[in-house]
């Protein structure tokens, strides 16, 4: 590729180097790898640089906090609260705030990063849902990023304790509340995780020791590994020309890839830098030292905690009593462990359970569109509304007072929401995936619509149809279909039993449903007759002198 | 509708509905150039003078950043802590937070615009292709790995030697107990403390900030007022912890008496004013807001809802317990007091619990 001139003789350091470590092989391996280029590439590299940005000003402010609940009298300088009585860890968080310069910065720019942190490996999670990137050989890498996302989620909560600021506190006494509701273990746990009864003076230092250590090094080991497989199995790439499942189209590490991803992370770090400059973040010096009788109204947590706060909002008020000895709240259980522990297995369970329903065992590549898989999409959208009603119902206090709406009404609404909602979705998204199949298909058996019409001499009108352009045909040829296995016979022609005839009925009943309204794959003759006549249909129209983008005889966008 | 779905087959290269493959030798070599691929003629790559115009922009980002830092490092000793400015949209606010704030982030992003800019104008925009190898190692090679394996735990016996392998299983398993037995030191047993609270007969009712006395006739009707037994402060300082705050908060409301509809107990009240546990019996947050007309008492945190009209008890939210009330009256001079503790306990609920 390139033509200018390599110095041939090796670097002396370089050879230093080299002979005690013996890189060479892995660098020629390396150094001019190919990565595919796309926008929602960059979202799980936000993520990886958010983390980065976290760890560096993370550890900036280990320097300056102090995780302690001993109970001072605050004297820094600002000024609202100076003589009152608060722990430690809010005093210091308001010098970090007020009196170390750049401190400010620090903590807001954490945040920041906080967020977009979790954001990010959200929004790529469904980039990799919704094109199918999950499936073999990516599985585990799909478990991992769900272990991630799970760390984050702790790690963000932990941090957001730390401050002991007053809405801080109010999150931990919640957090409290629900350990304390656990069958049997909740005392036990709650007084082994506070060092007795809320909120003792034991519990922000050992946050401290999760949110700065245990956390962060779980966290940092599972994207290396995350990252390592990426590396190793080469990034999957949408279709497009050139593109197959055995090769990789794209730009080099070294330089393209390095310049761009390197930027990246700086145009990262720039952003949320200048977002800490600018709009300010958790205003702790706004809410007070934490005091377990006060609250604040319209206190909201962290974007990422919002779902778990409006399953906790919607659930209606069931609590048993077992032999008037002892209490079980589903009302706390359900909306705060039992819902998110089963979102996140079925989550991890996802890629093996289509692959299981499909049969399709082969190593995938080649991203699929969404349409393409339009059971697919559509169970992801609709846990995606579930999920997002579950978010807004975590804001109904806001909106009742936004709005002006009555509280119960909209707690009621929700509650119908949660469950009539995402059927909904799925049906609507499914018949919106067909409909751009059924487009794709046209366009490739018939061409593209120009919206131009032609009257012909006879008096009769056609509409002259394009061939698909190169650039586009292996994107329209990407589709595949999947089969629908036969319903099992419980007893067969000699009277033996069918193995598993149980699970066999179930997989054939739900590849039907999987794989219901496909349409059929056209063949290659279908398709090359098609474009031919779209071909010729433009020849001709050029034979009665209508040009691509000319006046028209007649034009119109009806048909 | 299986045209293209083979179960038993891998991808298959040969497939005409595939875009055309690359030979097999790339895979060795460095990737090439794609085939196939459209590729357009950049003005930098076709006009030297557009080329050199690239690298002067991206040289300017770069500049840009290094005087950036500068400013950052000067201003970070040149702005004092206390001075404050106005800027639009943000209001008044730290001069330092934002100068600081601002030219570290623009220095830090002006290097990633530079480096993309750099990147698009004047790297080879050509897209390369390299081939994949199927993850899965060949057969020979999978073999040679398991001989390897079996043959080293051949070789250390743990097979055949069955007492070894399981007094070694044993220990393992055994030997990370130290380290839970060691959590057990991380709270004390539970002796009864979530039903308890400090109130007891005839302490007086203190207002939560002042902690002073309150009459009866120090709250008008409709009003609510936060209270904690008079000794709070005591108890914090010898515990020295917020634990009994987060307990003994009462909250204290007058209404007409003819509004009451029910109470935990008979007169409980005290001329209309009746106290409840500021607790939420759904997770605890302490509850604050109060509606007059209906006696309505909403917890903000999840909006569970009492009325304290009718015993505390819940009429919407997650919550499912009523408020527990406290019992009171006033002593020989007049102040309010509890008559007697919580008869059940506060806050949320808890396994042991009971009824």
């Amino acid at each position: 590729m390139s033509n200018t001139t390599v110095n041939k003789k090796t670097p002396a350091a370089y050879n230093y180097v080299d002979s005690r470590v013996g890189f060479s092989a892995a660098l020629k391996r390396n150094m001019r790898k190919v990565f595919p280029d796309h926008w929602s590439f960059m979202l799980g590299e936000i993520a990886l640089y958010s983390f980065l940005i976290l760890l560096l000003t993370g550890t900036f402010l280990t320097l300056w906090y102090k995780p302690s609940m001993t109970e001072v009298i605050y004297n820094g300088s600002y000024i609202p609260l100076k003589g009152i009585p608060m722990s430690e860890a809010y005093a210091s968080t308001l010098e970090i705030s007020f009196d170390v310069r750049g401190g400010m910065l620090l903590r807001q720019i954490h945040h920041w990063a906080a967020l977009f942190f979790i954001a990010a490996m959200v929004v790529h999670l469904l980039r990799v849902f919704f094109t199918g990137a999950y499936r073999k050989p990516r599985e585990f890498n799909w478990l991992l990023g769900i272990a991630l996302l799970t760390l984050g989620l702790l790690a963000g909560f932990s941090g957001y304790s730390l401050p002991d600021d007053l809405l801080s506190g109010v999150g931990l006494k919640i957090a409290s509340g629900i350990i304390q509701a656990l069958p049997v273990v909740g005392t036990w746990a709650l007084y082994f995780l506070f060092g007795g009864e809320f909120p003792g003076t034991e519990v922000i230092s050992r946050l401290y020791s999760i949110h700065i250590l245990l956390l962060p090094g779980a966290i940092l080991a599972l994207v290396t590994a995350h990252l390592l497989l990426v590396w190793t199995q080469k990034h999957t790439q949408y279709p497009g020309p050139g593109r197959t499942e055995k090769n990789v189209v794209g730009y080099p590490l070294l330089p393209v890839y390095t310049a761009k991803a390197g930027g990246f992370f700086f145009i990262v770090f720039g952003v949320t830098t200048l977002l800490g400059a600018l709009v300010t973040i958790n205003p702790i010096w706004l809410y007070g030292p934490y005091t377990p009788d006060q609250v604040t109204a319209g206190s909201q947590p962290d974007w990422y905690i919002g779902f778990l706060e409006g399953s906790l909002r919607v659930m209606p008020a069931i609590e048993f009593n077992i032999f008037n000895t002892w209490t079980f709240s589903p009302n706390v259980l359900i909306p705060a462990l039992i819902l998110p522990g089963l979102m996140f297995a079925l989550m991890g369970a996802y890629p093996f359970l289509e692959s299981w329903i499909t049969g399709d065992k082969r190593e995938h590549n080649l991203l699929d569109r969404p349409r393409n898989a339009p059971t697919r999409t559509a169970l992801g959208t609709m846990s995606l509304s579930f999920y997002i009603l579950l978010w807004i119902g975590g804001g109904n206090d806001i909106i009742a007072t936004t709005f002006n709406l009555s509280i119960n009404a909209i707690t009621w609404f929700m509650r119908v929401a949660l469950i009539a909602v995402p059927p909904l979705v799925f049906i609507a998204t499914r018949r919106i995936c067909l409909g751009l199949q059924r487009n794709d298909l046209d366009k490739l058996l018939h061409g593209k619509e120009t919206g131009r019409i032609l009257r012909l001499p006879e008096g009769g009108f056609v509409e002259v149809h394009e061939p698909v352009s190169e650039a586009e045909l292996p994107k329209l040829l990407a589709r595949e279909t999947y089969p629908v296995w036969e319903l099992p016979q419980k007893v067969d022609a000699n009277g033996i039993k069918t193995p598993k005839y149980r699970r066999q009925l179930m997989k054939a009943k739900l590849s039907a449903w999987w794989t219901k309204g496909d349409l059929p794959i056209p063949t290659m003759k279908e398709i090359q007759s098609g474009q031919h006549h779209a071909h010729e249909a433009l020849e001709q129209a050029h034979e009665f002198g209508v040009e691509p983008g000319k006046e028209e005889i007649v034009t119109s966008t009806n048909h | 509708m299986t045209n293209k779905f083979d179960i038993n087959n891998t991808f298959d290269p040969d497939n005409e509905n595939q875009a055309p493959k690359v030979s097999k030798e790339v895979a060795t070599k460095l990737p090439t150039p794609a085939k196939g691929v459209d590729h357009y003629l950049r003005r930098t790559d076709t006009d030297p003078k557009a080329a050199k115009r690239a690298e002067r922009q991206v040289a300017a980002f770069f500049g840009a950043s290094s005087l950036f830092t500068l400013i950052f490092v000067v201003s970070f000793f040149a702005i004092p802590r206390e001075t404050k400015i106005a800027v639009s949209l943000i209001g008044v606010t730290s001069a330092q937070n934002i100068v600081l704030g601002t030219s570290f982030g623009l220095a830090i992003l002006f290097i990633g615009i530079g480096a993309i800019h750099w990147a698009k104008k004047l790297m080879p925009d050509v897209e390369m292709v390299q081939e994949r190898k199927e993850m899965k190692p060949a057969d020979e090679v999978q073999q040679e790995a398991l001989d390897a394996f079996r043959v080293g735990a051949t070789e250390s016996g743990v097979g055949q030697r069955k007492l070894i392998r399981r007094s070694l299983l044993g220990a393992l398993a055994l030997f990370p107990l130290p380290f839970v037995v060691m959590l057990r030191d991380l709270g004390p047993a539970p002796k009864g403390e979530l039903r308890k609270t400090a109130w007891q007969e005839d302490l007086h009712i203190v207002t939560d900030i002042t902690y002073e006395k309150i009459r009866p006739e120090d709250i008008p009707v409709g009003n609510l007022i936060s209270a904690m037994p008079e000794n709070i402060l005591e108890i914090q300082e010898e515990e020295g912890n917020l634990n009994e705050r987060g307990k003994s908060a009462i909250l204290l409301v007058r209404m007409r008496p003819e509004d009451i509809k029910s109470q935990q107990g008979p007169d409980w009240d005290y001329q209309g004013i009746v106290a409840y546990s500021k607790i939420c019996t759904h997770v605890g947050c302490p509850i604050a807001l109060y509606e007059q007309r209906t006696h309505h008492l909403l917890c903000p945190c999840h909006q569970s809802t009492f009325d304290l009209a009718d015993s505390g008890q819940p009429i919407f939210g997650p919550a499912a317990r009523r408020l527990p009330q406290l019992a009171i009256t006033v002593d020989e001079e007049g102040y309010l007091v509890a008559r007697q503790g919580f008869q059940e306990p506060i806050g949320p609920s808890f396994w042991e619990r009971g009824a």
